[in-house]
């Protein structure tokens, strides 16, 4: 265990000496922690967290190594991982286990960190760094690897991250007996939400963040808003599109689900306000209450940002879900309009599984829709873009 | 069925919020709550902490509790928790009367364990509960039965697609045979309602199949024949879910031990460390709908097995209650699982309620851990002879540890630690020899020892160590660490080339000091001390850190008072200018140790805290109540060493440490730390030394006058024949090193004593033996006191109903003592206030004494500590003795003044505290009392006389069915004395028929009963025993006395077969004469009455049945 030392710094705060384990690239990104137990494949591999460096407060990582990063599952998505790559820049863990076992594991952490040049650094105090990130706020960090010089600090926030990891043309995922047509808006989706529409049977037509999701709203029986990394109000032509489906009167059906990004782009299109929060929710284990019902869920989450729940118009939406450790917005639902959006993560991967109901919601809404579409069906009106599903690519097209 | 819940379906209503509505079940001021009574093997102290933080959850809610338990040692058991509280048997017919009397408005049944959730089950099927309108509250008595038979339980998960074992159930040999078959070898045996697994076991062909269906069918009237998945990981989750059906899984856990391994008997670590996500939330997802399915309201445990190279897994088993699982959940997460149970039983939902941790979040959330936990079970099976030391189906252990680390190896380490304090860590053991293999292969109570010996001295690979285990190679990889550490420290050769940066690696992987001083000298010149290697270590500044337990991995702030230290971290969580108390407490359960020394802990903070003194408890038990953090100021869930008490120590700036309430484990510290500057409060380690040793114990005796049996300290064989033959057979003899088999034993001839002293232990100059002359037939009384700077202030004479020789632990006692004169009681007073001055006794301490007719009172054993019986003789006599002795602690005008409980006072109960034993779970044990405990617990009740008392208690230990008259009494044993005699021309009169196994037996019965009633003998089959079992029905055999005299020498032995099969037909067996005749006495006195109530249509409440406050007169503490 020869290992290099490594040394991750908050700026302007303590500095925590350990050992390097991943790439030998010292690196600079937000510094945030999750809380989640399992699952880091999933976390490290999700692109909301773009240009972050991911504390792990379970002390024990790596234990169950690395799955296929390529193997694909009968929809042509990644069975194992949320995208091709892996989007935090950096991870600090407690204790980084140098041995792994499990059947599905291909490879160690350490060598996919290396191969995908994310910053890796193990035997730090997670917990004291937690508890300064929890009263400091959310803050950048660093990692330096050896002797190296450091690198300056950056903030991801100040950067269009939606665009980095947002498809650049749009793909097709066929579902399974397929009844519906979804389009998905990618700020940077995860596989398994798109599976999550595949395997109830829609096909998925996934879109760049900046499409004009107005222009083809005809062609679809749903519209999904996909979850995405950073500051929503970064993604203005997004938000710009979603206001003009919003205030068509044609589109007034149309179901819609946002999840994460999506439902803070969805508020903001509504015409209320995001705001970022101390140092955001992630983790595994954060309870949801749905304000309609009662009913509490268990829930997946990694945001900074959330809808300020104040600024909802009222005449038009009321909040959906309340996060009952610190009373933020978790997701509002149209008081008229099949439309929905969750804070959290329904589709988990990893997380808990509670709240994939919410996908039947939108399928229930999505199938009433295309029951009273299909008489008006053929009167749309035809669009320039051709969206034949064999000219369209099979999987996301990333630079 | 109706749901006594109003309401079912979710509203907005949360505890913080101005939408807060709980939605409350109505017209429930009183609560019956059903504790689990003695601890046995697979029901321990783990329910005396549920129960006790149900009644806090339901006081708090301004509920009127009244709770049914006969363990008396427990917390719960205390009118600081229960309104009203019966010593009474947990049967149906005792939670009867109770409610009879009491009426009730509402019972809890799922926090006695498998005993009170039975009983809950009989109550409902006879319709008592119906009848005074009592509402079962938490899950419904339907959603109980289902969990419990296998048979709707395997339908009901059908229903929801979720995969069970697939399972026939079987009601004879036949149909067992028939099932295994199709299902094919090889399969896994399991009788429905049996707590722990009992009767379980797995069996690879029709031969041992026919053997193990026999065995369960005695127990129970269905088994089922499941498929084996040996080799298969075990996971289990604790789910709560409200009546409005949200649900969180509190924790999950996974098991070292593959499948195969009862999990109460398995090495458990927390949260679960080789599944993925996809594994883990599989099983998450599918244990709330199963809880959800069942409509359990409260909590549950779903176990799993999960196959270990792909995503398949099925249920092994639902617990619709609180479990030991459940106990270890709440103390590894934080999260008290039990009180949230209680709550939600009364009607509150999830978010209703305030995690108890934070204050300002939701209970409704899953804790996320920041550390990890390592469960490893207590076995006690050298304690026993003939005992079947493999483990698999069935528990064995007596306890277990938990231990917290911010890695594997810190956690695993400590846990190894915890369970034998003279173990070092993970270590090996030579006794495998070329068996290894085995050992490796076939679990027993040692595995872990044979893992470590491949891996530390065999050179196993860790390949080759998992083929044979099939131990995960997650958790074998991690145990190399450790391997590869120890190669490390060996090649240090002298202390002072132990470099910082090696010493400081060592401590993060969990090392002791001692392990680290052990490793340095394998390879050096001069032994190197535990001492040194702390002094070293503090000089190049490494020391420990303290954790907190927040149940949220710090992402809100949390001011817990629920700590553990490690060495892999840079920050402490707490600040030390408390200056607490320490109280060091009990330790692990195990035979000799347990619940009563967690009273006697919690009892000491108690009063500290009255007192105005902040407390520290120290203690690392999952099952005790001491280990709540709400019971002290902060509670550090840690070894009980020398090492880490003066960590923590050193690191509070301690006011003093207490280490006389917690049993012989803290004691065994209190010289080292005493030495080394710990300020230990009450007697002086010093004078406590002199009362442990042997030799100086005996030489004060001798010095202060007061009498003790003939001793002798020896060094060889020689000089031991020649004090045996002075003093006279038979001999006591406590070797100081033991080989193999009990520490203690009586020899009764020369032939014994060289074999004693050649083969089972070792005598020489370095290891002296203690003899000392065996008294027989004499009658032994425990003194329980608590004395100030010498002085006696308060003592309690209890009387032993078995004569001497049968060990104080496993011996029924009689308080206040109904046949010692005054004289004798000054005398034994007397002799207190002696052994107090001498010792300049300040705190509790404890004596045995025989009384051999009217000769001079010895004393046999003196322990100056509070001892096992100080709940028994608080609660008895309404004073606490543990107060009394923290008063004396605190000196000066704390100090009560004295007071005479037993001279001249009259009392008009008596309470008898009884043995309860766990040979059920010990297959092939001899049930023999000797001057080895036996015993796994304890049970007392009160009662107006000897008689009354006696038949209560007895009935109070577990599954004892009082024999009828009309049905068969089995004689056998010791002829020689008139025992079995006067208890068979008692029982002949009542009505019961008397069966012997030979003709001088019968002879001998049939001189003393006379020929008025037949005494007939039965043939016994000594290999056979289906045979054996037909017989015991033919014959209605509902009792078996033997009384013998000395163990078996083999399992031929015709005694050692009847006493054997009397526990493995569950009948009620006595083996010592004192006993069986206070029994046969007892049966004479109260049996008929017991007839006619069982007769009529009313409810008729016997005498007994009155609470401890009606018995003593007062609210005692």
């Amino acid at each position: 265990m020869s290992c290099e030392k490594a040394t991750f710094t908050i700026k302007n705060g303590p500095s925590f000496e350990g050992k390097s384990f991943g790439a030998d690239k010292s690196i600079a990104g937000e510094a945030v922690f999750t809380t989640s137990l399992v699952g880091y494949p999933e976390s490290m591999t999700d692109p909301s967290y773009r240009g972050q460096i991911l504390v792990f407060t379970q002390p024990l990582i790596g234990n169950y190594g690395v799955p296929s990063t390529e193997e694909r599952d009968e929809f042509n998505l990644l069975k194992y991982v949320e995208s091709p790559h892996v989007n935090v820049v950096g991870i600090v863990v407690a204790e980084y286990a140098y041995e792994y076992s499990h059947w599905a594991a291909v490879e160690s952490l350490a060598s996919w960190c290396k191969r995908e040049g994310v910053a890796a650094i193990t035997g730090v105090d997670t917990r004291e760094i937690v508890q300064y990130l929890r009263e400091q706020g959310s803050s950048l960090g660093r990692i330096t690897i050896g002797n190296d010089e450091p690198v300056e600090y950056v903030d991801p926030m100040n950067t269009h991250l939606v665009e980095q990891v947002s498809t650049n043309k749009p793909f097709h995922i066929s579902g399974k007996n397929p009844s519906v047509n979804i389009a998905l808006i990618d700020c940077g989706v995860k596989e398994n939400i798109i599976r999550c529409l595949a395997t109830r049977g829609a096909n998925v037509t996934v879109f760049p963040f900046d499409f004009r999701i107005q222009d083809v709203v005809n062609d679809f029986d749903g519209i999904f808003l996909s979850n995405g990394p950073g500051n929503p109000e970064m993604c203005d032509i997004t938000i710009a599109n979603l206001k003009e489906l919003l205030e068509n009167p044609k589109f007034i059906d149309i179901p819609i689900f946002g999840i994460c990004l999506g439902h803070q782009l969805l508020a903001l299109a509504s015409g209320a306000k995001t705001l970022k929060l101390k140092y955001g929710n992630r983790a595994h284990n954060i309870p949801a209450m749905d304000l309609t019902t009662g009913q509490c869920h268990i829930t997946s989450q990694n945001h900074g940002y959330a809808v300020d729940p104040e600024t909802l118009p009222k005449d038009q939406w009321k909040p959906y879900f309340v996060n009952l450790n610190d009373n933020s917005n978790e997701g509002m639902i149209h008081l008229t309009r099949p439309i929905f959006s969750t804070q959290f993560h329904p589709e988990a991967k990893g997380g808990p599984l509670d709240t994939a109901i919410l996908f039947d919601k939108f399928f229930d809404n999505v199938a009433h829709y295309k029951f009273m579409q299909q008489s008006k069906r053929k009167l749309a009106a035809v669009h320039q873009l051709d969206l034949t599903v064999d000219k369209l690519s099979k999987e996301r097209v990333l630079f | 069925m109706t749901s006594i819940y109003k309401s079912t379906e979710p509203s907005v209503s949360i505890f913080n919020t101005p939408s807060y509505n709980p939605q409350l079940v109505e017209g429930v001021d009183s609560v019956l709550i059903i504790g689990s009574g003695g601890l046995s093997i697979g029901q321990a102290g783990e329910f005396d902490y549920s129960g006790s933080q149900a009644i806090k959850a339901l006081k708090e809610s301004n509920k009127k509790t009244i709770l049914i338990n006969p363990n008396i040692a427990t917390n719960q058991t205390s009118h600081s928790l229960a309104d009203k509280i019966y010593y009474l048997p947990v049967t149906p017919e005792y939670i009867t009367y109770i409610i009879e009397r009491e009426r009730p408005d509402a019972i809890l049944l799922t926090f006695g364990g498998q005993t009170g959730l039975n009983c809950g089950v009989e109550l409902d099927r006879t319709g008592i509960l119906k009848k005074y309108n009592v509402k079962v509250l938490g899950t419904p008595i339907k959603t109980l039965i289902t969990s419990e038979d296998r048979d709707l339980f395997a339908n009901a998960l059908k229903e929801i697609n979720i995969p069970i074992a697939n399972s026939i159930a079987c009601a004879t040999v036949d149909e067992a045979l028939a099932a295994a078959n199709s299902i094919k070898y090889p399969v896994i045996i399991r009788s429905a309602y049996a707590l722990g697994g009992l009767g379980s076991g797995f069996a690879n062909n029709d031969q041992e199949l026919k053997q193990l269906s026999s065995q369960s069918l005695s127990l129970s009237p269905q088994i089922l024949v499941e498929r084996s998945m040996k080799g298969w990981k075990e996971v289990e989750y604790e789910v709560v879910r409200d009546r409005v059906g949200n649900c969180i899984t509190v924790c999950n856990m996974e098991n070292f031990d593959p499948l195969g391994v009862h999990t109460g008997d398995s090495i458990v670590f927390a949260p679960s460390q080789t599944l993925s996500d996809e594994e883990y939330h599989m099983l998450r997802s599918a244990a709330i709908k199963i809880i959800r399915h069942l409509g359990v309201i409260g909590e549950c445990n779903v176990q799993y097995a999960l196959q270990p190279d792909g995503l398949d897994y099925c249920v092994i088993e639902v617990n619709a209650r609180l479990s030991r699982s459940s106990a270890l959940a709440s103390k590894a997460t934080g999260y008290p699982l039990a009180y949230t149970a209680a709550k939600i039983a009364l009607g509150y939902t999830l978010p209703e309620l305030p995690n108890p941790i934070t204050k300002t979040t939701v209970a409704n959330f899953e804790p996320s851990l920041d550390y990890i936990v390592a469960k490893i079970p207590k076995w006690d099976l050298s304690k026993f002879q003939y005992v079947d030391r493999s483990i698999g189906s069935s528990m064995k252990s007596v306890g277990e540890v938990m231990a917290i680390g911010r890695n594997y190896e810190e956690a695993f380490q400590k846990a190894l630690r915890q369970v034998d304090p003279s173990v070092l860590g993970f270590q090996g053991s030579d006794e495998f020899g070329d068996k290894l293999d085995d050992a490796l292969a076939v679990p027993t109570d040692r595995r872990v020892l044979a893992i470590g010996q491949a891996l530390i001295h065999e050179n196993y690979t860790v390949d080759r160590v998992h083929d044979l285990t099939k131990i995960d190679k997650w958790f074998l990889f991690k145990c190399m660490n450790l391997v590869n550490m120890y190669k490390e420290l060996e090649a240090v050769n002298s202390l002072d080339s132990l470099e910082k940066d090696l010493l400081q690696r060592a401590k993060k992987l969990g090392f002791s000091d001692k392990q680290i001083a052990v490793s340095i000298s394998k390879n050096a010149c001069t032994n190197v001390g535990e001492l040194e290697v702390r002094k070293l270590r503090k000089s190049f500044g490494i020391v420990p850190f303290v954790k907190r337990i927040d149940t949220l991995a710090a992402e809100f702030p949390a001011t817990t008072n629920y700590l553990y230290i490690t060495y892999n971290a840079t920050k402490n969580d707490v600040e030390f200018d408390d200056h607490g108390m320490l109280v060091l407490g009990s330790g692990v359960y195990r035979i000799g140790s347990s619940v009563e020394f967690d009273w006697c802990a919690v009892n000491t903070a108690k009063t500290l805290r009255d007192e105005g003194k902040k407390t520290i408890m120290i203690n690392y038990n999952p099952e005790t109540v001491s280990t709540d953090f709400d019971e002290v100021d902060r509670l550090y869930f840690e070894e009980l060493s020398y090492e880490r008490v003066m960590d923590i120590y050193e690191l509070e700036q301690s006011e003093g440490c207490i280490i006389s309430v917690g049993g012989q484990l803290p004691q065994n510290i209190a010289l080292p730390l005493y030495e080394n500057g710990c300020k230990i409060l009450g007697t002086s380690p010093v004078d406590i030394d002199r009362a442990e040793d042997r030799h100086k114990f005996s030489s004060i005796l001798d010095s202060i006058n007061v009498g003790q049996p003939a001793w002798s300290e020896l060094t060889s064989v020689d000089e031991a024949k020649v004090f045996a033959d002075k003093v006279g057979y038979p001999v006591l003899i406590r070797p100081s090193y033991v080989l193999s088999g009990a520490a203690m034993s009586v020899v009764n001839n020369e032939d014994e004593l060289k074999l004693k002293l050649t083969l089972a232990s070792d005598v020489s100059p370095d290891h002296p033996v203690v003899m000392s002359k065996f008294i027989e037939g004499a009658q032994e009384i425990d003194v329980d006191a608590v004395a100030y700077n010498g002085k006696v202030l308060i003592h309690a004479i209890s009387e032993h109903v078995e004569n001497a020789g049968v060990h104080s632990g496993d011996a029924s006692l009689i308080l206040p003592p109904q046949n010692l004169s005054d004289k004798v009681k000054a005398n034994l007073k007397e002799i207190a206030d002696k052994v107090a001055d001498a010792w300049h006794i300040t705190g509790p301490f404890n004596m045995q004494i025989i009384k051999e007719g009217d000769k001079p009172l010895k004393v046999i054993e003196c322990n100056i500590r509070a001892s096992r019986s100080f709940p028994f003789v608080s609660k008895v006599l309404g004073k606490n003795f543990i107060e009394v002795a923290v008063r004396a602690f605190l000196g000066g005008d704390k100090v009560p003044e004295p007071v005479d409980l037993m001279l001249g006072k009259n009392y008009n109960y008596v309470a008898i505290k009884v043995p309860q034993f766990s040979f059920t779970r010990l297959a092939g044990a001899d049930p023999f009392l000797g001057v080895e405990m036996a015993s796994t617990g304890e049970v007392a009740s009160f009662g107006k006389d000897i008689l009354e008392s006696y038949w209560t208690a007895m009935q109070s230990t577990m599954n004892f069915h009082v024999p009828l008259p009309g049905s068969g009494v089995l004689l056998g044993g010791d002829l020689s004395k008139e025992y079995l005699g006067q208890v068979a021309s008692i029982l002949a009169p009542l009505g019961y028929h008397l069966y012997t196994t030979n003709e001088t037996t019968q002879k001998y019965i049939q001189d003393h009963v006379g020929a008025n009633s037949p005494v007939n003998i039965i043939e016994f089959p000594r290999n056979d025993k289906r045979k054996l079992r037909e017989l015991f029905q033919k014959y209605d055999i509902k009792s078996v006395f033997n009384l013998a005299s000395k163990r078996a020498e083999n399992t031929e032995n015709l005694d050692y077969i009847m006493r054997r099969n009397a526990i493995d037909f569950a009948i009620p067996l006595f083996n010592e004469p004192q006993t069986a005749l206070l029994f046969a006495k007892a049966l004479s006195a109260k049996v008929a009455e017991k007839v006619n109530a069982l007769a009529s249509d009313k409810v008729i409440v016997p005498s007994e049945v009155r609470t401890w406050e009606e018995f003593v007169g007062f609210r005692a503490d």
